[in-house]
Formats: structure tokens, sequence, C-alpha cells
């Protein structure tokens, strides 16, 4: 049983601003030795982020950090290893062509005299490490042949050779089979009994209330609740996480459905997500609710041809169509806003008008010439809509706030005037006021008879944008349910599968 | 942050700078300075200088490299990067020989000059846009092979014997000392001013070499494109080749050996970021100029090339760690 002393790891006031979005207001959060804390909160819900500050990467604007009671400032990874914290992230952060041992004693390998490696004391101390946690790995095998269960093993391995306090699993399990998971809740039960304090990032109920001694709920960047886990229930801790007033929000629906524009059939992709078939009405905004993970980008990915579906066919207006490029989707009047806009979305060092005249090229050129002035005619028009807040014209995207980005990027894709519009995490990282700007032009596009497809994590968001909402779980599609039907906890219960599990 | 920009998009300027602003901020103009400098410099160092039939011999110093130049600015623009040019001059006027000696007259070896460039391009394009090599690889590879090819073709032995029409292209006047490559060489400066800054397939080169992901996603055909320029880049080595054999008269297989480096600095002295992404024809344009009257004044005053060379690459370091230098100085006070 749990031991009642004081914490090894307190973060106390923590406030972290990014422009214009606070991650993380005024958070507290306490770790005890040998106790698994699990954090639970939705996607943006600011989980990373305290991560990120634990593990040195981000410094908290406000707010005090304590490692067994000594106050530390962690400005660098490095000073976070010094005090004791590690963290297991969900793509393992090792170096694939180093070794097992050299990438468990990377930074603090054990030298000669002269100053060299101790290649032999390396090996063993590495052999010895894997053998204490139940891996069976060569420490001489190069990572990138192992599997991700024993690369996260390896993890551990390093974890536990700097002598951490403080262990970090920021969704561990999301990649694992049952088997490995299994294998890495024993692995969990050691590190508890070697006194380690925990804290595990995860979004399944079913393993936080397997492997969990406490609790702590984020909410948009906020502690919603704390305390033991034999206190609380998932039903308790899913209102925690998602208890917020959709109602009023958001623009209610006034128009009518238009005919049928988009019908998909049996999607299918060799690895990321199997049979996906739906339809889709002009004026309709059709909602994609998952976890991370979950394979709705990547079926997006498919629909706008950025890759092939290994099975299934679609048509657009009746007519069956094979899209082969994006510029394909485009020319049927298909188009993606993709969730990553630094990578995917805009070309941040071109100019506001470059990047929204860029996919309408055809149209304000005149026999492959650019007229400048039909570009920046259609940029204005487009921006105005959009009430962007923006120096000029010719000011590069780059220099934007997230959210006039955002705005950007959408304006871009209207210009092209599509039938059907794809928005992935449309407000994923925006400030408050371009969340409500881009929901009311949502609305306002599908009252014109523009069928919209918006991915999103968010449940406000799904919930009260969304005329009707998919639900996907592991690359499949789990659930579809009407706006009248829905509740945010159906919602959550499907997307992680909580129905399979006895939840306690 | 949102204060920082005022203004609603109603009332948004198109620009924020004046055409006088951006210019006098533009590498272009500082170019321009240096040209303006290195000109005042020869004509001090030199009384042979401002003479101008030795001005328009100084011309074919830059003029056939500078035409490869303006094709290699826009494969390096769209992040990708040419270093087999100078060997596709070499395998095109080989085959341009060859073709001599069959009986071939000036416009068949036009043509086959063209078709070889275009198809050696093509191989490149081939290579980088559809298979998805790295350029820098590939055309390293393609520099050993196409003059490889030039060398078993010829061995140590050259080609001459080129028809007299020929020679009008390297060698022929159109007025007064206006020599017909410099003509060539402004004619081709200004398409590709248009063919950069003007449609939409430059256009689409700057976007595919800032962020060729967030091209794919706009509908760019990226494959089409890089391997589009590949076959200009081949095309335009081609027609440097027709000039400069011309030129000389005679084709060994060492024709144009080393000239990519020269290229590339030309192409990077000119504003062109080896990254990818920006630049302009324009600087392209000073910087041939430039080089051209260093190599030029340099060999007034009898400095051996090996020379020439260093100060060509100080030059080179100098004008990229400049602007690096100064961004960098100018964050650290912002600090």
């Amino acid at each position: 049983m749990p031991v009642e002393l004081s914490p090894v790891l307190s973060m106390q006031g923590i406030v972290k601003d990014f422009p214009g979005v606070r991650a993380l207001s005024s958070v507290s959060l306490e770790l005890y030795a040998g106790e698994v804390t699990a954090l639970v909160g939705e996607n943006g819900a600011g989980k990373s982020t305290v991560v990120k500050v634990l593990t040195g990467i981000y410094q908290p604007d406000q707010g005090a950090i304590t490692v067994t009671g000594v106050a530390r400032q962690l400005t660098t990874p490095k000073d976070a290893a010094r005090a004791g914290i590690t963290a297991i992230h969900q793509e393992t952060v090792l170096f694939d062509d180093l070794s097992v041992a050299e990438n468990i004693f990377i930074g603090h390998a054990p030298v000669t005299r002269l100053g060299l490696v101790n290649w032999q004391k390396m090996n063993d101390d590495a052999a010895a490490l894997l053998e204490r946690i139940g891996a069976s790995v060569n420490p001489k095998a190069l990572l990138k042949d192992l599997g991700i269960a024993n690369k996260h093993l390896v993890a551990i391995a390093r974890a536990l050779s700097i002598d951490a306090r403080v262990v970090i699993m920021d969704e561990p399990t999301a990649a694992l089979s049952q088997k490995e998971i299994e294998e890495l809740y024993l692995l969990v039960e050691q590190l508890k009994s070697d006194g380690k304090a925990i804290l595990f990032i995860s979004h399944k109920f079913d393993e936080i209330f397997r492997i969990a001694d406490r609790y702590t709920v984020f909410r948009d960047g906020e502690l919603i609740g704390d305390g033991l886990i034999n206190d609380t229930n998932s039903a308790d801790l899913i209102q925690m996480m998602v208890g917020r007033t959709v109602e009023g929000v958001f623009p209610p629906r006034t128009n009518d459905l238009g005919n049928l524009i988009l019908q998909v059939n049996n999607y299918s992709h060799p690895t990321e997500f199997e049979d996906i078939s739906f339809s889709l009405n002009r004026g309709e905004i059709l909602g994609f609710y998952g976890l991370v993970g979950a394979g709705r980008s990547e079926c997006m990915h498919a629909l706008f041809g950025i890759t092939r579906p290994s099975a299934g066919h679609m048509s657009i207006d009746g007519e069956l169509v094979s899209l082969k490029s994006p510029a394909d989707a485009i020319a049927h009047g298909l188009v993606y806003v993709p969730e990553d806009r630094g990578k995917q979305g805009a070309i941040t060092a071109l100019s506001i008008v470059d990047n929204i005249a860029l996919p309408s090229l055809q149209n304000t050129s005149h026999k492959g010439f650019v007229r400048m002035a039909h570009e920046f005619a259609l940029a204005r028009k487009f921006t105005q809509r959009l009430e962007l807040k923006a120096a000029a014209l010719d000011q590069p995207v780059g220099e934007l706030s997230g959210g006039n980005q955002q705005k950007v990027v959408i304006a871009k894709w209207l210009a092209t005037q599509p039938a059907i519009i794809i928005l992935d995490e449309p407000t994923k990282g925006i400030d408050i006021g371009s969340k409500a700007a881009v929901h009311a032009f949502m609305r306002e596009l599908a009252s014109q008879g523009l069928a919209v497809i918006m991915v999103s994590s968010e449940i406000p968001e799904i919930i009260g944008m969304s005329d009707r909402i998919i639900v996907m779980r592991e690359g499949r599609q789990v659930a579809e349910v009407g706006r009248d039907d829905v509740t945010p906890e159906a919602l959550v219960k499907a997307a992680a599968g909580i129905e399979e599990a006895s939840v306690a | 942050m949102n204060s920082q920009y005022p203004n609603n998009a109603s009332e948004m300027p198109d620009r924020l700078h004046g055409p006088l602003a951006r210019m006098l901020a533009s590498w272009e103009f500082l170019l321009i300075i240096v040209a303006v400098l290195i000109f005042f410099f020869n004509t001090q160092a030199s009384p042979y200088f401002l003479d101008a039939w030795n001005l328009s011999d100084a011309t074919f110093n830059f003029t056939e490299k500078a035409m490869i130049a303006f094709a290699m600015a826009l494969v390096i623009i769209s992040g990708e990067i040419d270093l087999s040019v100078a060997s596709i001059v070499a395998l095109v006027s080989t085959s341009m020989g060859f073709a001599v000696q069959l009986g071939f007259d000036t416009p068949s070896l036009i043509l086959i000059a063209i078709a070889v460039g275009a198809a050696c391009g093509a191989f490149n394009g081939f290579l980088v846009a559809t298979m998805g090599l790295p350029s820098i690889v590939v055309t390293i590879g393609t520099l050993s092979l196409f003059r490889g090819i030039a060398y078993i073709v010829l061995g140590d032995k050259a080609y001459s014997g080129y028809p007299d029409s020929f020679a009008f292209f390297g060698q022929g006047y159109v007025w007064w000392v206006i020599t017909f490559e410099m003509v060539l060489f402004m004619i081709i400066a200004a398409i590709f001013y248009v063919l950069l800054h003007r449609t939409s397939f430059g256009r689409s080169v700057k976007a595919i070499g800032n962020n060729p992901t967030a091209a794919l996603f706009a509908g760019i055909r990226v494959p089409r494109v890089k391997f589009m320029l590949f076959v200009l880049s081949g095309i335009m080595s081609a027609i440097a080749a027709i000039c400069l054999t011309s030129r000389l008269g005679s084709t060994r297989p060492s024709i144009a050996v080393g000239w990519e480096l020269e290229i590339v600095t030309m192409v990077v002295l000119g504003g062109i970021n080896i990254l990818g992404g920006s630049g302009t024809i324009l600087g392209v344009f000073i910087a041939a100029i430039v080089m051209g009257m260093v190599t030029f004044g340099l060999g007034l005053l009898n400095v051996p090339g090996i020379v020439m060379s260093i100060f060509t690459g100080l030059l080179l370091i100098t004008v990229i760690a400049l602007p690096i230098v100064i961004r960098r100085a100018r964050q650290r006070v912002a600090n």
C-alpha cells in the first residue's frame, strides 16, 4: 500500500505561455516515491507541456519545481537528468545506429584511465541492468534491430542507469501489443518497488485503473482535480476531463442539408486504417473524432490523394474518381487543410499573397504568366472574409500568430472555390478569438453549400460544430452518431474502447 | 501578438514597403555597389580596361557560364543541385564533333546538341524526380559518367573541322563590339527573368524550394516540376556548349572542366539561397558580370589563374558569411 510521505517531486503554480495561448495556468503536480500518478486530460490539456517543463525543454514563466525538497531550475535537459528526472516517450528518443549499451550510457559512459570509453565495463553494466528489468536484449545489438517493446526496455534501463528518482512515461503503451503491454506493467511494478516516482500519461482508462495509485486531471491547461485512484471511477474522470459547457459557444446550424456530394466505400490502407465508409452531403459538417494515432489524418491524406488506398473507392458528385495526387483532388474540388500548419499547410517564408495564390495559380494566371493584381485581389477578398490581422499582404506568413497563420491556410483553400473541404484539427494551438472566427466561418461555409469534414480531438469543438460524428479507434470506424444523440462521455468511451474493458 | 499587427484586412496595404525601400534593402543593390566598385578599381588598375574591344572580349569570361547559371539558379531555388552541367557541355560538344565527322550541317548540329543536352537532363531528372534520389549524389555520378563517355569516344584526340557557318555562335559580332554571345546572354537572362518571376512555373519552383511538402499539399506536381528543371539545365548546358565549341573551333574531352563549381559560385554570389527557396535572376545577372570583371581585371594585372581562384573563393565566402554574421549580431543585440 502507498505510504503517505512528502513528495519526491513537486510542481507548484506553474504557468507557461505561448504566443496567444496559455498552455499551463498555475498547475500543481506532486509525485510520490513508489507510486504511479496518472496524468489524464484531452489533447491540448497541457500534458505534454508539463512533460517538457519537467525534462528541461520548456522553461515555465512562473512557478517552482522542487525535487526531494530542493528547489530546482530545469533550464536544460541535462539539468533534468541531474535532478534525477527521466522520460520515456511514446516514440522513444534513442539512437538507432548505436548499440543498446551505448544508448543506455550515452552521456555518462564509463571511461578508462586514458579517458577512452571502457567498452567492457559498459557492456557488462548494461547487461546487468537489462537483466534486472528482465529484458533479454544483447547489449551489443544495434538499437534499430529491436522491436518497439525492447526499445522501451532500453529506455527504462537508461532511466535506471542514471539513477532517476522520477520516471515520466508518456503514452508508453500506445504502440505496443497486448502481450508487450503486460510486460511493461510488470516493469512499472518493479520500478515502483524500487521506490521510483512515476508519472504515467495515458488515454486508456483500463490501464490507468490497473497500474496507477493516484490521478491528476488537466483541462485547458488547468488542474481540475487529483487524488487517489481508489477514490474515483472512470465516469468521474471523464466528467473532469470534458466537463465544459458545450452549448452557446458554437454557431448553430441554420441551413438544410443539400444533396450527396461525397461517397467513400471501404477505404483501406495496409497499416494505418481499414474499411472506412461514409457519405457526405452539401452543407454538412462531418466530424471525425478519435485519439491521436487513430488513423484519422492518414485516412484524410488518402482521400486527398497524398497516399493511395489499398482497397476501396470514392465518388464525388456521383462520379467514381481515383485521385493520384493533391493536384487531382483540387481539380475535383476536394481540398485539405492539414494539421501541421508549419510543415504542410503554409510556406512560412513566403508572403501571405504568395501562399493564398499558390493553389489558385491556374485561375489567377493567364497562359502561364502570373497576374499580380489578380493575386492581390484574391488574397484581399478571402483574408477580409476571415478577418485576418497582418501588417500587409506581402508579409511572410511565418511572422503571423498561429491563429492568423491558420486563417491564411484556410483562405488559400477557400480561394480555390472547393466543393468539399477537409479541416484537420483546424483550431489546434490557436487563440480563443481566432478559434471563434474559424468556427463561425465554417458554419457560414456550410450554409453556403460547402461540404465540410472536420477532424478534431477536442470534444467541445467536435460536438459543437458537427452535424454527424464518426469515431475512429486504431484505424477502424467504431461509431457514427448524429448531433442530437451525442454525449461527451459516449465519444470518449468509443474512442478509448472502454466498453470492452470492465471498469471499476 | 495580435496587437503588433493592428490592421484589419480591409485597410491592410498590399505591400508594407514601397518599391524604393525594397530595392535599397535588396541583395541585388549590394551587388550593384560591388560591381561599380570593381569597375572603378579596374579603371584605376589598368589603362587598357576601358577599351571597348577589350571589354567585349572580356564578356566571354562569363557569358557561356552565365547561360547555364540561370538554369542552375532555378534548380537550386527548387532545393536541388546539378553538378553535371560541365560534363553535359563535354558530352554535347563531343556529340557535335562526332556528327561533323559524319558530315552533318550546322542546323543539324544545333538540333543534335539540344537533343543530347535534353537527354542528359532527362536522365538526371528521372533519377532525382521520379526515383527520388538525392540530386547531389545523382549529379556527382553523372558528372563522371557524361565526361567519361566523352573520353571514351575521343580518347586523347580532338574533333575539329566545324563548318564555317558554325563559327558565328562563338565568334560572331552582331553590331560593332557587341558579340552574338552577349546578345544571346541578354535574351536568355530576360527569358529566365520572366520564367522565374512572372510565370506560375516559377512560382511553383519557389514554393517547392521553400517547403516541398506544403507545395505538394498545395497541388503542385512536384516531381514533374523538378524533372522539367533538370531538362532545362541540360538544354542550357547544350546552348553553352554550342557557343563554347564554336568559339574554340574544336572539341577535347577536357572541355569546360571544373565549370560546375564556378557556375554554382556565380549563382550563390547572385543571392540564390543554396538551401533553396529564394533568389532572383537579376542577382545572378549582376553576379555573372561581377565575376567576369574580376577575372578580367586580375588578368590585366597579370595575376596568375590560381590567385584568381583564391580571390573568387574569398569573395564567395565573404558574401555568404556577411548577411549571416549581421543577422546573428542583430539577434544578439535584440536579446
